[in-house]
């Protein structure tokens, strides 16, 4: 199994209720957030072309977080959801200063927070808080080691981009372009 | 072509715009600890060489600065976690992949070995010094015995403790800035000069001082040529390393790299140093003091500087 999740960027309308699901479903602390919209302006008036991003942890397949927490705080479970069990967590910020994607912030009690694809919901048979409220159904979630899952649909049909392979992290977002 | 990017609704605290997380904590404890690795190395060197006699500074005084500044470090690097309370999970795991578990286990061996280190000497530092309790005197009598084997042991984990501080920044392959390999030889030499500088300082014998002055110019020299290859590498690199390496290049670390750590740190100490072996009197705390100041400058501009470089997508 291999949770993935791909973003319709032609779709999305940078409207913020994934933003907003997120963080009234997994009780995110006012002032922070797990998942956040990048608008991509590029080109000179009059070619000028935007892109909208709706962004989150990568789930990378080689993460770096994992890889440089000193006390296996920093884990990944079934499915490739990189996951922090908060009192293992000492606060030490290395996996903050690991991830290229700025995914992780210091949660004010101290331990590390970030994006969990939701698992306690995938538990329950669901789909992701972000996925669920989706307006646009530009977001797309599930396994890709199952074709008919809708992430694996998405990204049959379309060219797609992950954001900073060079980082080679393989990250787990695919943003159909 | 341009390109702008908004983040919306995003300004989490130490993370946008830029990251800062690691404040000074992280980079008084870098400087601490290749500090004692220094002091450490050398004092183990002399004293597996046998020049106990003629290197006293180096193999009984100095020593007692490394305890004072291995808790002072990790008293820094305690104050520096978000999540106090569960600190002793380090101590239950060993991560082979993260520098972070490296250092803190070297940590939990060289430091009460510093302590042994010293405490083996006060006798002959504090004349007049009793222990209160005969347990003392019986594991002093032991460290002595053994204390050949404990300077070989004290080299070896010195070295890990000073490559450590580098590989500890250079590590994080998101932060172009730090992730190159050099940054672990090049703490580990800063580090070992920063331990001469403070022995230098300490010492009172000409020998001694002339000694460690011809191992400390070799350093620094080895030092400068690692900082070029440094920034060689950063400018052949990608264009994220490129753009880090433009910070010091016309960036806004440009004027406190380049006279405070080359200049002050580096280059004028090496050069009153080498005046001082041709018989020229120059008062030794003051190359000693820039090299030390220059050692620190040099771990805030690289823990700050590293933050800023990211990935661009």
């Amino acid at each position: 199994m291999r949770y993935a999740m791909a973003i319709d960027t032609k779709k999305c309308v940078g409207c913020g209720d994934c933003v907003v699901a997120c963080q009234t479903e997994n009780n995110v602390p006012i002032g922070f957030c797990r998942d956040w919209i990048v608008e991509n302006v590029s080109g000179s008036y009059p070619n000028v072309e935007v892109e909208l991003r709706s962004e989150r942890c990568n789930h990378c397949d080689n993460s770096p977080c994992v890889r440089c927490c000193p006390t296996g705080a920093s884990h990944v479970i079934e499915g490739g959801i990189v996951k922090v069990t908060h009192d293992e967590c000492i606060g030490c910020g290395a996996c903050i200063q690991s991830c290229p994607y700025d995914a992780r912030y210091s949660h004010p009690d101290g331990y590390v927070d970030k994006c969990t694809f939701c698992d306690h919901r995938l538990a329950k048979g669901q789909t992701t808080a972000c996925v669920a409220v989706c307006p646009t159904n530009c977001l797309y979630f599930g396994d890709l080691e199952d074709p008919n899952s809708d992430v694996s649909k998405a990204l049959k049909n379309r060219s797609w981009k992950v954001l900073a392979p060079e980082a080679g992290t393989k990250p787990q977002l695919y943003f159909l372009t | 072509m341009k390109e702008e990017l908004f983040v919306s609704g995003r300004n989490i605290p130490n993370i946008d715009p830029f990251l800062n997380i690691w404040h000074w904590e992280i980079p008084l404890y870098l400087f601490l600890g290749g500090f004692a690795a220094g002091i450490m190395f050398f004092a183990g060197l002399f004293l597996v060489m046998g020049k106990e006699k003629e290197m006293e500074t180096t193999v009984k005084w100095a020593p007692f600065l490394v305890p004072v500044a291995l808790v002072v470090g990790l008293f820094a690097l305690f104050l520096d976690l978000k999540h106090q309370l569960f600190f002793w999970r380090l101590y239950t795991t060993i991560r082979m992949e993260s520098p972070m578990s490296w250092g803190a286990w070297t940590l939990m061996i060289i430091t009460p070995l510093s302590f042994f280190w010293a405490a083996s000497y006060l006798k002959e530092v504090v004349p007049g010094w009793k222990w209160r309790l005969p347990v003392f005197e019986s594991f002093e009598a032991l460290v002595i015995k053994y204390r050949k084997h404990i300077a070989w042991l004290a080299m070896g984990l010195a070295i890990i403790l000073g490559v450590y501080t580098g590989i500890l920044l250079s590590a994080f392959n998101a932060r172009p800035l730090w992730n190159t390999s050099i940054l672990g030889p090049l703490f580990l030499v800063s580090g070992m000069s920063t331990g001469l500088a403070a022995i230098i300082w300490m010492s009172k014998s000409h020998y001694e001082r002339s000694v460690l002055s011809k191992i400390d110019i070799a350093l620094i020299g080895v030092e400068l040529f690692l900082i070029v290859h440094l920034f060689m590498g950063f400018l052949a690199a990608n264009q994220v390393q490129v753009e880090a390496a433009h910070l010091f290049l016309g960036g806004e670390f440009t004027v406190t790299f380049w006279v405070f750590v080359m200049i002050l740190g580096l280059i004028v100490p090496a050069f009153l140093e080498t005046l001082e072996l041709f018989g020229y009197k120059i008062p030794m705390w003051i190359p000693s003091l820039l090299i030390l100041i220059g050692g620190l400058m040099f771990r805030f501009i690289m823990v700050e500087a590293g933050q800023i470089t990211r990935y661009l997508y």
